[in-house]
Order: structure tokens, then C-alpha cells, then sequence
């Protein structure tokens, strides 16, 4: 399928292959920071274990990035040596981890978005995409229900964690509309059924995410502003320190194995 | 030995002693792991896809087949990965599962086709015979566990925990 896309077309979906990427690579590492620190022991093995299906799935879509590039960059040279304004991952993603409510939250935005955009992407066009996306959605199940219990017992809970699941929802907010906006590449791939658009995910998403902070008793800001930039390039201060940290092994000892 | 002599049935058998790294009792093929084998002149290619997408054993298991027909004398082996149809833990067949639960790992109920994620304070409601007791009296304390494919369970009858491979 790769092989019979034009320049054009290959060089829109290569773009479209690194936000959907780099969003699991750069929340993958995000919640890898959690290791050997959550607050109970089965809940730090969970929080790896998301992490490390994250971390798969990067590798599957930058691997397959690197293939529609056609310039022979794989999933590792895409993520250890891009600096962060060749990032086009959303905002949401690169925030520091916060604390436990802070972290839930992202986590429980992010998977319900992952799950309805592997749902529809079952459908590309693009074969290994499709085949992708059919593997990450039964993992990301698994994350969705993992959070959305977090969210119920943090938000309906003690007076403290509502407090703190409130104030992460309020913060949070703001960046979930970044993942729904769509440009010119999000449409095109659309267009060829390669891609999603991600503007058409954001009414499901909507709905799941209110169903489910209603039964946690959380509300959701009434400003509609949005904060956006990650898919340009334009990113917090933040996604730079976690590159540094990432990326430090890799450009010490250029083409180490071990 | 001349490789040309192994039938794509005798390369199987080889797979069938190649062992998954984190749960031993099972082989590469009893998992679903491999797909397919295609015997090319002295060569093979063997059609793997992965369990979990970020499963660290695929690498080993790759290496471990690899070396598996290496030492049958066939060279060159070849992997190769696909990822459709997706792997599901409706692959393991009931031996594979009467395996697991012997070697003290709960197996896994069938896969629900429900897209809806149902959503509960506790995890799933699902409970897994207890392997050690074979009590029902069972609970899921959490869905991720030692590795990305089991769950973490407790016995209320033997009071012990235990793991569950997770339906996926």
C-alpha cells in the first residue's frame, strides 16, 4: 500500500503517522515517570504497564512513519533524534505528570480520544494502519476502563480527591481541544480514507468523557478557550526537558546497541 | 542435515518447543504467536505477530526461534511481523489452557465483542477460577499485572493471590 502512495500523498501521511506517534510516544514516557513511585503497588504496574503499550504503539506508528518517508529513518532515529519543534504531538500530552488526579485525568482525556480514533481508523485504507489500530484499540480498552475507574473514585470520593480531580479537570481542559482540531493534513488523509479526521471524533469523545464525569461528580469549565501548537511544533517548555531526559543515551553513544 | 528434508509439519514441531520467556509452559505456536511458515529452497520464513504491541519478550522470542531452526540447520531464517487479524487470546486452544492452569496461572474466558467499555469503581466482574483451589470465590485486584497479558487476582477460599492470563 505504502509503495503505490505519490510523493504528495506519502509526505501527508508521513505527518499524519507522527501526531498520531508522537502522541503515544511522549505520554508513554510522561507516565513512565511513575515508575516505582504511585501510590500503591498494583497501581504502579498499571501505570508501566499503559506506559509500555503506549510505548508500543509509537514504535508501530513511527515505524511505519520512517517506511512512508522513505528516507530510512526508523522508529528510533524519528524519536531520539528530532528536536522538539519537529514534535507534533498535542499539547495535552507533554505536561509534567502533575500529581495522581493530574495524571489520571490526562491519561483518562487521552485514552477515550485514542479509543474512538482507533475505532475509526480500523478502517483506513492503509492496510498496516488498519492492522495498527485494530491491535492498540483491545489494549486501549483496557486503559480506558482502568482510568474511567479512577476518575469515579477519585471524583466521587473523599472531599480531598474530589478537590484534586476538579482542579486537574479544570486545568487539563483547555488542552483537550488541540486533539480535535484538523488542518490540512487531517483532511487530505481523510479524504483518501487513510486517515481520520479528528475533528469527527470530538462529539463521541464528548459525550463518553461528560457521561463519565457526571457519575463522578466533576464538572467541566465553562470558557471555551483552547490552547493549541503542539501539531505545528509549537510546544511548552516542557516537551524539551522530557526530550533531554529521552533522548540523552541515544545521542551520547550515536548507533549504541545493547 | 539438509534443511530441504524439514516439511513446513516438522518446522512447526520445532516451534513447538520454542517457549514463550514469560510463561514457559506454553510455546510460541500454543500462544498464536506464529502465524505461518513458508519454506523457501533451504530457507524459512516465519510468519510471527505480537501478543501486546509493546511486549519486550517479542525480541527474545524472535531470537529464540531463530536459534531454534539454526540448530536444525536451516539458514537463512526469516522473520516476519504482521499485526492483522489482531492476536486474541481466542488463539489459545483448551490444551493450552488445562497448561496454564497447572502451572498456577489462571486462563482466559472468552473474549467479549463488546465495544462498549463498561465502566465500574472495581475492575472487571469477571472471576477467575482460583488455579491452586479451584474455588469461584475470586476477585480481580487489578488488570495489569507482571507482564502486559495477565491480571493481578486473590482467592477468598485459600487466601492466596494469583495471576490470570487476561482475555484480550
Amino acid at each position: 500500500m505504502t509503495a503505490q502512495l505519490d510523493a504528495a500523498a506519502r509526505s501527508l501521511v508521513f505527518e499524519y503517522l507522527l501526531r498520531l506517534g508522537d502522541d503515544r510516544l511522549v505520554l508513554g514516557h510522561r507516565l513512565s515517570e511513575w515508575c516505582g513511585h504511585a501510590p500503591i503497588l498494583e497501581e504502579d504496574i498499571a501505570l508501566a504497564n499503559i506506559a509500555l503499550d503506549l510505548i508500543g504503539h509509537a514504535n508501530l506508528l513511527l515505524t511505519l512513519a520512517g517506511a512512508t518517508e522513505g528516507k530510512g529513518r526508523d522508529a528510533d532515529a524519528l524519536a531520539y533524534f528530532r528536536e522538539a519543534v519537529e514534535y507534533r504531538n498535542a499539547l495535552l500530552v507533554e505536561l509534567p505528570k502533575g500529581d495522581f488526579a493530574v495524571t489520571i485525568v490526562r491519561q483518562f482525556f487521552f485514552s477515550v480520544f485514542a479509543l474512538h480514533q482507533w475505532s475509526a481508523l480500523q478502517g483506513s485504507a492503509q492496510a498496516d494502519l488498519a492492522g495498527i489500530a485494530a491491535k492498540a484499540l483491545k489494549e486501549t480498552k483496557y486503559h480506558v476502563r482502568h482510568t474511567a475507574g479512577w476518575m469515579l473514585k477519585l471524583g466521587d470520593g473523599t472531599p480531598e480527591s474530589h478537590a484534586r480531580a476538579q482542579r486537574a479537570v479544570d486545568d487539563l481542559w483547555r488542552y483537550t481541544g488541540e486533539l480535535f482540531l484538523a488542518d490540512d493534513v487531517d483532511r487530505a488523509v481523510s479524504e483518501q480514507r487513510l486517515g481520520v479526521d479528528p475533528s469527527q471524533l470530538a462529539e463521541s469523545w464528548r459525550a463518553h468523557v461528560l457521561d463519565v464525569l457526571e457519575r463522578a461528580t466533576l464538572t467541566v469549565p465553562e470558557s471555551a478557550w483552547m490552547q493549541r501548537g503542539g501539531r505545528e511544533g509549537r510546544h511548552t517548555e516542557h516537551l524539551g526537558h522530557l526530550l533531554a531526559e529521552m533522548q540523552i543515551v541515544a545521542r551520547s553513544f550515536p548507533g549504541a546497541s545493547w | 542435515m539438509k534443511a530441504a528434508l524439514l516439511s513446513r509439519d516438522d518446522i512447526l514441531r520445532v516451534l513447538d518447543e520454542v517457549m514463550d520467556p514469560e510463561v514457559p509452559v506454553l510455546s510460541v505456536v500454543e500462544l498464536g504467536i506464529v502465524r505461518d511458515v513458508v519454506v523457501q529452497g533451504q530457507g524459512v520464513t516465519v510468519v510471527i505477530t505480537p501478543t501486546y504491541s509493546g511486549c519486550p519478550a517479542m525480541r527474545v522470542i524472535e531470537e529464540d526461534i531463530v536459534a531454534a531452526l539454526a540448530a536444525r540447520g536451516i539458514d537463512p531464517v526469516r522473520i516476519q511481523t504482521v499485526y492483522a487479524p489482531a492476536w486474541t487470546t481466542d488463539w489459545l486452544g483448551e490444551g493450552a489452557k488445562r497448561k496454564l492452569e497447572a502451572y498456577g496461572i489462571a486462563p482466559p474466558g472468552p473474549v467479549s465483542s463488546d465495544h462498549v467499555v463498561s465502566i465500574t469503581r472495581r475492575a472487571a466482574p469477571a472471576r477467575p477460577r482460583c488455579p491452586y483451589c479451584q474455588s469461584s470465590d475470586t476477585e480481580v485486584r487489578s488488570e495489569f499485572g507482571s507482564t502486559a497479558c495477565k491480571s493481578i487476582c486473590f482467592c477468598n477460599a485459600c487466601q492466596q493471590p494469583f495471576e490470570q492470563f487476561k482475555e484480550i
